[in-house]
């Protein structure tokens, strides 16, 4: 295509979702030059990055149409008309594979859409297509997607994160301004750290889990990833709220993300743990957020350091908590109902134990081990009774935490963008890198990773800001005038 | 804790997965590894610690909330066995049980 044509198919894609749907509203764009768009950009810059795994141009040419037609109609406006939204594998789309990035789902073709989709969809947002991600969400660089590896759009030979890579990516690099990753232990805030962009762990139960693939129920959480803080607010608003589909949503009311956006963050009292200071932290990364906290106090907060007394054990807490789930939570890939069966099982035995031989990956195996050990007749009270209880004091820590301060500050990874294959024979350094991020999840708190710095190599690194249950509202105020007061280059995309 | 092969191999039945003879040794050090790190929470003093609630906190009343006992519409039956590897006559088909 021409130049000037492509230049502003590009222009297009990367514009910021609230942008779209005002210029989608205005009539100035249509939804499917917005989608068509998003789709070349995906076209060009997928073969290297290789963020998606599934994209069906025509379902999302035809849900584009939809919309347009929706906004031609006149009626509501739709909060996120035409906008295009990547997923990531885990979450249900009716009639569009779903693979969790596993084998045993490799031809899962859901009958039913997550909650989350279809509040998007009844918001005019488009979805783009699935994205890779690890394997049934365990991992932590996107590296044990059982089809493909996905790279960091600024080093190539970097990992994007984990295990939402692909929705960073796909945010990073321009193919759509907005993405739905999921979290249990970090999975969002980590790779949108590793690829300079917003991602956001809402607190437990203001998102609806329901046709969110399963992996540690008491811990998992749809989490959005954005390029700025006004978007995240617009998907936030679109996504939260009680569902009857999910028991563990909440009915807590969701506020106006957007209206208190711009509310002052002038005296917001912030803590930093004295614990995440410790010898693992990268020197770059600890400069970069410790320059951070300057610019937070620059803004009128008042900083303090704040103490998180267990905080060295949410790691071994969370690897016995969230293993013990998904053991039980994976026990229904039984090839039975639906995913992998081996062709030529001798009875019913050796179909379940060949299938999910051959159907899961390597750590997703491992998990289930040490999960079925921890809960296995004999050990139960010494590991998974013991984690509950130390759950129980690592929470207890937060709570007398936020009676002192609004929010807490902290980095989000040890380490930046980190070489592929670096990590991946190693699976304890690989759980050690969620240091930072388990405790949200344990915690059940919100937590959003904003970009703050990039290192020296050119790699971003991202700054953590975790507020009380259901304070996403302070939390996004405080990102937004972070962002507006210190704004962050990105490094050049390699593609 | 140390952990053995026949250990392995008993928690390998109860999660109904199948390692190979070969894979077994690989394997076990790697879990060995990783119980030994998880070790570091009996440091942790827990006499009269409650347990965490196995919602947590945030869900709120709502989790807890119950709704009529109505019936409605769910999946047809086609749709439910749209991904079965094997089915007949309205039915999911599995090998012979007994």
């Amino acid at each position: 295509m021409p130049a000037q044509a492509a230049g502003r198919a590009q222009a297009l894609s990367i514009d910021s979702a609230y942008r779209i749907r005002e210029a989608v509203h205005r009539r100035d764009r249509s939804a499917r030059e917005t989608a068509a768009a998003a789709l070349a950009r995906i076209e060009k810059a997928d073969r290297v990055l290789r963020a998606f795994l599934t994209v069906e141009p025509e379902r999302v040419l035809a849900r584009a149409d939809a919309v347009d037609r929706l906004v031609a109609q006149g009626g509501a406006p739709l909060p996120l008309a035409g906008v295009p939204v990547a997923v990531k594998d885990n979450i249900c789309t009716r009639g569009l594979r779903t693979s969790c990035g596993s084998k045993i789902l490799a031809n899962f073709i859901p009958p039913y859409d997550a909650t989350v989709i279809a509040r998007l969809e009844r918001a005019g947002a488009v979805v783009l297509g699935k994205t890779n991600c690890d394997e049934f969400a365990m991992g932590s660089s996107t590296e044990n997607s059982a089809f493909q590896t996905t790279h960091n759009p600024y080093d190539l030979d970097r990992v994007p994160g984990g295990s939402s890579g692909g929705s960073a990516v796909a945010v990073a690099a321009g193919m759509c301004p907005l993405a739905l990753g999921s979290e249990t232990g970090g999975s969002v805030r980590q790779p949108a750290s590793f690829c300079g962009i917003l991602g956001l762990k809402p607190t437990y139960g203001r998102v609806s889990r329901y046709g969110l693939v399963a992996f540690a129920s008491s811990l998992d959480a749809v989490g959005p990833m954005a390029n700025d803080a006004r978007d995240m607010a617009l998907i936030l608003s679109v996504i939260a709220g009680h569902d009857p589909a999910d028991a563990t949503s909440s009915a807590v009311p969701v506020p106006d993300y957007l209206a208190e956006l711009q509310l002052p963050v002038k005296g917001m009292r912030l803590g930093i743990p004295r614990e995440y200071f410790g010898p693992g932290l990268d020197p770059a990364v600890r400069e970069i957020v410790e320059a951070a906290f300057r610019n937070a106090s620059a803004l009128g907060c008042e900083i303090e350091e704040v103490s998180l007394p267990h905080a060295e054990y949410a790691i071994a807490d969370y690897y016995i908590i969230a293993p013990a789930e998904a053991s039980s939570n994976l026990a229904r890939y039984d090839a039975v109902r639906y995913g992998y069966r081996v062709p030529d099982a001798r009875d019913l035995a050796d179909m379940y134990r060949r299938s999910r031989r051959e159907g899961f990956g390597a750590e997703v195996k491992r998990r289930i081990m040490i999960g079925t050990f921890a809960l296995s007749s004999g050990y139960y009270e010494a590991y998974y009774g013991r984690a509950m209880k130390v759950r129980r004091l690592i929470q207890e820590d937060f709570r007398r935490v936020f009676a002192s301060v609004d929010a807490l500050l902290a980095p989000v990874s040890p380490t930046p963008a980190f070489r592929i294959g670096e990590k991946v024979d190693d699976p304890l350094a690989m759980y050690l890198s969620d240091i930072f991020t388990v405790t949200a999840n344990l915690v059940g708190i919100p937590a959003i990773s904003i970009p703050c710095g990039n290192t020296p190599e050119g790699l971003p690194v991202g700054l953590q800001i975790m507020g009380n249950h259901f304070a996403e509202a302070a939390i996004l105020r405080l990102a937004h005038a972070y962002l507006q007061a210190c704004p962050v280059a990105r490094p050049p995309l390699q593609a | 804790m140390s952990v053995t092969r026949e250990e392995i191999l008993r928690i390998a039945e109860l999660a109904k997965l199948h390692f190979e003879e070969e894979e077994l040794d690989a394997f076990t050090v790697q879990f060995q590894r990783i119980l030994d790190y998880i070790e570091k929470l009996r440091a942790v003093p827990i006499e009269g610690v409650e347990d965490a609630a196995h919602v947590p906190a945030s869900a709120g009343p709502a989790g807890r909330m119950l709704r009529e006992d109505r019936v409605t519409p769910s999946l047809a039956v086609g749709e439910a066995l749209g991904n079965a590897p094997d089915s007949g006559r309205g039915h999911f088909k599995v090998p012979k049980v007994i």
